[in-house]
Parts: C-alpha cells; sequence; structure tokens
C-alpha cells in the first residue's frame, strides 16, 4: 500500500512540476568552459594590456566601474552604482557599491579606485590603457570623500570620458596578491606557459541573477593556447572546445555545413577593407601618377568602378556588408546613416574620368599627357581574402581600361613601405577597430598622425580638407555634449566619402562558434562576440558532445 | 621503344600539345571572372568547374601548364647544371678544392634562404609585370637549388676518380677538361638526369610557397603552383575532387619523364 502510495506521488510530482524538470534540462549551474586563445598572454597586469589574449583574460577577471553593455552598446553600472560626468568632462564622480570583497577576500574601497587611477595615470608605468585618459599636461587629481565615493579630475576635457572605464579594472590597494586579486567574475588560478590560462569562479564576485541566485555560473574556464585556426576548428568540431571568438568567412561556412546550430553571424561588426592610394610628395613615384592619386575625381572613379557588392558576396560568401566610410552600420550611435552609398558604375566612373582630362583609347586608359593608366596595390601576403579581393579589383577596373598588378609582400615589408619608405603606389589593407568612440581614430583622421596613411605626418595640412578634419577631429575631442560629437564627426564622416583618401569596401561581418552546449550566449558584433556576457553563460546537461550536437 | 614507354611518351607529346595550343583551347579566358558561378562544379561551359572566383579551372590548368612545364624545367636544368659542373670537379679533383665546394655548399645549407628570398622581393620594384615575376621567381630557385645535388654528385665523381678507366686516361696524358668531359660526365649522367627529374616537382611546389611571399606567379596568372594552393583546404577539396587534377597532371608528368628519358639515356 505504501509502495503504490509512493509511486502515485512520484508520477503526480512529475505531471504536475514540468517547469522544475524543464529547468532542471534547461542547463545547470557549474562546469567547466573551454576555449582558446590565439597567443601567449603577455601580461596579468590589467593595466598594461596590449594583447588580445591579455585582454580576454582581463575582461573575464577584471571588476569595472562601468561596462558598455555589448549588445546594447549602452554603459551600465559596474563597480559603481552611479556616476556624473562634470566641469566640461575634466571631473568624473562615481558611487561605489559598498560590501564588496576582491577575490582573495580583501574589501574592496574607493581607496582601490584611487590607487588604480594614479597607477593608470603613472608615466613610468606606460599604460596602453592610461593613454586614452591623457587630454593634456598636468596631473590627475583623485580625491576619496568617504570608502564608497571617488572624484577624479583630469587637467583637460576628456571626450567620451566614462566610456573608457570599461577598460579599467580595478586593482586592490591592499591585497598581497596584487594584480591577481580581482572584482570580476573569475580569477586566475593556474597558467602553464604555451600550454593553458585556467580561471575559476570568483565567489565574491558581485552580480546576481534575477532570482538572486550568485553569479558567475560557470565553476571555471580553460583557456588553451592555441595560434592554429584549423586545429581550434577542428577542436571545436570533436567538442573539445566550446566556442571560437573569431571565425572568417571561409571557416565560418564550413562550420554551418557541419553544424549549423554552432554558426553564428552577428551581422555586420567594426572592421573594414579599404584601399588607399600614395599621395606622399616625397613618395618615390612619377610624378604624373602622384598627380592621379592626388585627383579626388581619380579616388571617386576608382571607388565607383569597384563592385563592392560581388566582393562581399564572393570574397566573404556573403558574410561582409558594402562600406561607404569610416564608421560602420555596427556602431549604432556613431555611424552617420546620411551618409550616400557608393553604387557599382563603370560607365559613370568613365565620366568622372573624362571630367578630370583621361580619356579611353580602345581598352586602354589613358591621363592627358598620354600615360597609360596602371599602378600597383599591395598587400599583406598569406591573406586569402584580400588577394582575392585585388584580384577582383583588377578585374573591375579593367572594365574601365586601367590595368593593376597585384602585388603581395610579407608584413614587415609591406610596413616598412608604408610607414617609411613609401615606395608604393596603392595599398589594401584592414582596419580592427575595437572602440566605438571617435577619439580612437585621431591617430587616422588628423593630418600630423603617423596613421594617416595616405599622406602621414604633415606638418601642416596638405589639402583644405584635410583641415577641416582636423578642426573637426579637435572640436569633437574637446565637445562636452555627445549630440555635439556626433554632429562634428558625421561631418568628418561626410568629407571622408566626398574625398575618399580610403577606398573603403567591405565590412566583414562578426562571426563567431559557440556549441549549443553553452545556455545563455547572445553573440554580439562587439568584441569579445562569443563570451561578453560569460556570468551568465552556462553548459547544458551533456557538455562534452559540443558542437556534433 | 617499350609500349609502357610509348604511352609515357604520347602522354608526354599530348601534353605538350595542350600546353601550345592552350590559346586556342581555352574554354575562357583564364582571368576573366563568371562572378554568378563561383565554386561552380563541372558543366559543358566550365569541364573542370570554377574557382573560388567564378574562373574557368581547365582554362587556368591549360596555361598554368605552360608557365610550369616550361620554367619548372628551366629552373631544374639551372640548378643541376651548376650541381654537375661544381659536383664533378670537385670530386674528380679532390683535395682543397673539393673541401672548399662541400664547405661552401654546407654554409649555403644553413643560409635562411626563406629570408634572404624576402630581401630579395623587397628589393625588386612593385610595377614588374606578372611574367617577369615568374622568370625572376623560377630563376632564383634555378640558382639556389643546386646544393643538395653537388653533395650527391661528388660523392658519385669520388668514386670515379680512382678506376681505372680514369688512370687509363692520365696516363695517356689526358687533360683534365677531357677527363671530366669525355670520362667523368658519362659516367655520372643517369645520377644528373635523376637530379633533374628530382627537381622539377620541387621547384613547382616551391614556386606555390614563394607565392605566399610575393615572389612567385602573381594574381591573376596561373600555375600548377597556385593552382594547388586550393590544396589546404580539405573540406572543399574533398567536396570538388576534380580540383584534384593539377597534382594528378604533375605526378602523370613527372612519371612519364622518368619512363621516357632513362631510357634514351640507356640507349646511348
Amino acid at each position: 500500500m505504501i509502495r503504490r502510495l509512493s509511486v502515485l506521488l512520484s508520477l503526480t510530482i512529475a505531471v504536475c512540476c514540468p517547469v522544475f524538470v524543464s529547468a532542471q534540462s534547461a542547463g545547470q549551474s557549474g562546469g567547466e568552459l573551454h576555449f582558446c586563445l590565439r597567443g601567449e598572454p603577455k601580461t596579468f597586469n590589467p593595466l598594461l594590456v596590449e594583447d588580445d589574449a591579455s585582454e580576454t583574460i582581463r575582461y573575464l577577471t577584471g571588476g569595472v566601474l562601468i561596462r558598455l553593455n555589448r549588445q546594447t552598446q549602452a554603459l551600465e553600472p559596474g563597480l559603481a552604482v552611479s556616476w556624473k560626468v562634470s566641469e566640461e568632462g575634466r571631473k568624473i564622480s562615481f558611487r561605489l557599491r559598498t560590501g564588496l570583497h576582491f577575490s582573495d577576500g580583501t574589501p574592496f574601497t574607493s581607496e582601490d579606485v584611487a590607487y588604480t587611477m594614479k597607477a593608470l595615470m603613472d608615466p613610468q608605468l606606460h599604460s596602453p590603457t592610461g593613454d586614452s585618459f591623457r587630454s593634456g599636461d598636468g596631473q590627475v587629481v583623485v580625491q576619496t570623500p568617504s570608502a564608497d565615493n571617488i572624484v577624479v579630475t583630469f587637467p583637460a576635457p576628456v571626450a567620451g570620458l566614462e566610456r573608457l572605464f570599461d577598460q579599467v579594472a580595478i586593482l586592490s590597494a591592499h591585497s598581497p596578491k596584487k594584480e591577481m586579486a580581482v572584482l570580476g567574475p573569475f580569477y586566475v588560478a593556474d597558467y602553464a606557459p604555451g600550454s593553458y590560462v585556467l580561471l575559476r569562479r570568483n565567489a565574491n564576485y558581485w552580480k546576481k541573477d534575477k532570482e538572486g541566485k550568485p553569479l558567475p555560473y560557470l565553476d571555471s574556464i580553460r583557456l588553451d593556447i592555441q595560434r592554429n585556426r584549423d586545429i581550434e576548428l577542428l577542436r571545436f568540431r570533436r567538442g573539445e572546445i566550446h566556442l571560437i571568438n573569431t571565425l572568417d568567412a571561409e571557416y565560418f561556412d564550413r562550420l554551418q555545413k557541419d553544424s549549423p546550430a554552432a554558426a553564428h553571424d552577428a551581422g555586420p561588426g567594426l572592421d573594414s577593407e579599404f584601399v588607399w592610394f600614395n599621395q606622399v610628395p616625397t613618395g618615390s613615384l612619377a610624378e604624373y601618377k602622384k598627380a592621379w592619386f592626388r585627383s579626388t575625381q581619380f579616388r571617386k572613379a576608382i571607388s565607383m568602378a569597384i563592385n563592392r557588392a560581388d566582393l562581399s558576396r564572393i570574397v566573404f560568401a556573403g558574410h561582409a556588408r558594402p562600406a561607404f566610410g569610416p564608421v560602420s552600420p555596427a556602431n549604432h550611435f556613431w555611424f552617420n546613416s546620411a551618409l550616400p552609398t557608393q553604387q557599382y558604375d563603370s560607365a559613370g566612373a568613365l565620366r568622372l574620368l573624362a571630367q578630370a582630362g583621361f580619356r579611353l583609347e580602345g581598352e586602354t586608359l589613358r591621363d592627358f599627357s598620354g600615360n597609360r593608366v596602371e599602378f600597383t596595390v599591395i598587400t599583406n601576403s598569406g591573406n586569402k581574402s584580400r588577394e582575392q579581393m585585388g584580384a577582383m579589383i583588377q578585374q573591375d577596373l579593367s572594365q574601365i581600361g586601367i590595368k593593376v598588378n597585384l602585388v603581395t609582400l610579407d608584413f614587415p615589408s609591406l610596413i616598412e613601405r608604408i610607414t617609411r619608405t613609401y615606395d608604393y603606389e596603392a595599398c589594401l589593407l584592414g582596419l580592427v577597430n575595437t572602440d566605438l568612440d571617435p577619439n580612437s581614430q585621431m591617430n587616422v583622421w588628423l593630418s600630423s598622425a603617423e596613421n594617416h596613411q595616405w599622406n602621414p605626418k604633415q606638418s601642416k595640412p596638405a589639402t583644405p580638407w584635410e583641415a577641416e578634419i582636423d578642426r573637426l577631429m579637435q572640436a569633437q575631442s574637446s565637445a562636452i555634449t555627445d549630440k555635439k560629437r556626433k554632429s562634428d564627426w558625421d561631418k568628418v564622416q561626410q568629407i571622408v566619402a566626398a574625398q575618399q583618401p580610403f577606398i573603403y569596401l567591405v565590412n566583414k561581418d562578426a562571426m563567431s562558434a559557440i556549441s549549443p552546449a553553452v545556455l545563455g550566449s547572445a553573440p554580439s558584433v562587439l568584441d569579445p562576440h562569443a563570451f561578453w556576457n560569460a556570468e551568465v553563460l552556462r553548459l547544458g546537461p551533456d557538455p562534452a558532445l559540443g558542437a556534433q550536437k | 621503344m617499350k609500349p609502357l614507354q610509348k604511352v609515357a611518351a604520347s602522354i608526354l607529346c599530348a601534353i605538350f600539345v595542350l600546353m601550345v595550343l592552350a590559346t586556342f583551347l581555352l574554354p575562357a579566358p583564364y582571368a576573366r571572372q563568371f562572378r554568378d558561378m563561383p565554386n561552380a562544379g563541372p558543366s559543358t561551359a566550365h569541364p573542370l568547374g570554377t574557382d573560388a572566383l567564378g574562373r574557368d579551372c581547365l582554362s587556368r590548368l591549360l596555361y598554368g601548364t605552360r608557365v610550369s612545364l616550361l620554367l619548372a624545367p628551366a629552373a631544374a636544368l639551372l640548378s643541376t647544371l651548376i650541381a654537375a659542373l661544381l659536383g664533378s670537379v670537385a670530386g674528380l679533383l679532390g683535395g682543397w678544392f673539393e673541401r672548399i665546394v662541400l664547405a661552401a655548399t654546407d654554409l649555403s645549407l644553413a643560409l635562411p634562404w626563406l629570408f634572404l628570398l624576402l630581401v630579395v622581393r623587397a628589393m625588386l620594384p612593385l610595377d614588374v609585370p606578372p611574367l617577369v615575376s615568374v622568370v625572376i621567381a623560377f630563376l632564383m630557385m634555378g640558382l639556389l637549388g643546386w646544393q643538395a645535388s653537388v653533395r650527391v654528385i661528388c660523392a658519385a665523381a669520388r668514386g670515379v676518380r680512382d678506376s681505372d678507366f680514369l688512370l687509363l686516361a692520365r696516363s695517356s696524358g689526358c687533360k683534365p677538361a677531357r677527363l671530366l668531359w669525355r670520362h667523368v660526365a658519362p659516367n655520372l649522367r643517369p645520377l644528373f638526369y635523376a637530379q633533374f627529374f628530382i627537381s622539377i616537382p620541387l621547384f613547382i611546389l616551391t614556386e606555390a610557397n614563394l607565392s605566399i611571399l610575393g615572389l612567385g606567379v602573381m594574381e591573376p596568372m596561373p600555375s600548377w603552383g597556385n593552382l594547388m594552393r586550393g590544396f589546404e583546404d580539405f573540406s572543399t577539396l574533398s567536396a570538388n575532387p576534380w580540383r584534384l587534377v593539377p597534382l594528378v597532371l604533375l605526378v602523370i608528368v613527372v612519371m612519364c619523364f622518368q619512363l621516357v628519358l632513362p631510357q634514351q639515356e640507356v640507349a646511348q
């Protein structure tokens, strides 16, 4: 009788509690997430991070005052409950969370933030993160009115000040473990050089889920150091790792054929591919070629004669979008949606060239002196997609009588040519953009900048439109309101679209691979694409099967 | 000539005829991109399908055959000639000259050629037409690819040095140059052929690697080497096995050479 009753009771529980059952099967706390770093981390000090591997570890272990939500692109409170920017962007005040502890148990107070800011701005440390805060000569003043309040005053206004704190992981002023004591969701538990980095769950992490359960869900993350992308993909297919943060189009398509549920395309990312002409006055080019490259009509005609839709469709298998300006549409706030979209039009290109004095003789384009229009595009060797883009540009430009030679060079030789000897005619390269703010592009757009590739390090702007870009970039960097900054940056984008110093080709999609065994993932166009919300990721009931499912 | 050799000779002739007549046989210009059909399978319009940019694979193969079959053997011939000359003289003379040649060979083998080639590429002007770039690449291979052959040929020449027929020739007043030309070289000829045939596929594959450094055959010109660069993507290759045709052709050509030419040598 008792046995019957217990069986009946069991059945009743099973029927009446489907929610409980499904919640259990939907995922479980704990478990170890595996993925690969594509290089050795150079440092565990969050203030000295320069390389991708160290950046990954900083992101997963560092506690920051303000966090940029990679999906909404909005700033969210982190260790700071609230903040206020004042004095035209010179001063920022934070109110901190109370009762928090570092991973080793050391209490967190405003003293730690002050210690971090002083270390960050110490010129002796040469912190790459600190460089973005340097706005003028003078000392940064840090005041700690109380244990949960801190005020930082900079010598000059810093544009987009609060956004920069997304990169500043707070160090402990008192912990004997120094930078290994962290406030992020994980801490570094073990590191075997050349092999792996093991991160364990930080039991003192402050964040909780909606139900009040402490985050992160995962027990640990194992980051295997693996440079070879083929092996990384193979390991993903075998289910040995759970995610690949960035995939190129070729690998993405291969994966999509086998396991479509694991391949994620978040849409156009921030990375762009572009071509530019050498306009350096001292460059070792024939004078008539310099004249072509300085002609806005010539550059616009080239831009018009390149079929960007074909580049996206064929070279990137549809995982890229035609690009028309320096900001990707993925950058929601700073993208200028009013920019004209350059349609492929070889007849229009020929008309523009005719206006500039060029003429088509048979199948050969000649300038007004009778010189055949022919130039060499260099790109880095071993990059299949750029070599293919180069071959397609060759055919597109041959339609308007221009002969293009494509030369691939090893990267150091290429950099030597584009930054020192200026012995090249045109270059096809890409830009990996990790920051949304236009300030991060000051080193490209200022005419005096080293990365102003078409004509770098100018003592004074060579053209009126470059002078105007200089003025607008300086204005946006010192403007207080985002509205004013956006207005200036929009104008810069318009000038760039009109003058085409860089002929933008495509914005590549942000693609990643995430095993169906990982629950809670939401791939983003901003880096890190696949694990930006690592604290809420959890492994499904059968993590070992990974990608094969 | 044995039947097998006749078959090999016929195949070689057919390939050479195809190579010469490539211009008239091409289904489409080798550089033309049919952008509506990238990575297409074999069809009547494109018997070997198309590549990633929609270019006709048969046209590229025929034109690439011309580039590789003319230039790789030329480079192999150049390197074999250098090796034959240095190795034979060193082996025949012996003593300090042999030691110097072998030391120079060891030194040359120890040099990081990859980096030297990168330096050479960096020094070359950029506006070199693709054809000139190809010739430079194969010329460099010919000039730099002799070291391994020298050691083998020198060892063989050393064996001939103390032979009775050479002693007899010396005693009858034969000059060193005549000794080399009339007595040593004919005895080493099978070795020269072997080194020559070994070098051909090696140079074709080296050209593929040099293309990655920007030294080999540049876009849009095809060669067996850069056609075989597509083999790095195994999954695409297994789905499109007809893309193995350049490799099959390379194997056939090398085999046919080895079947045909040694017989001629034996006949001499």
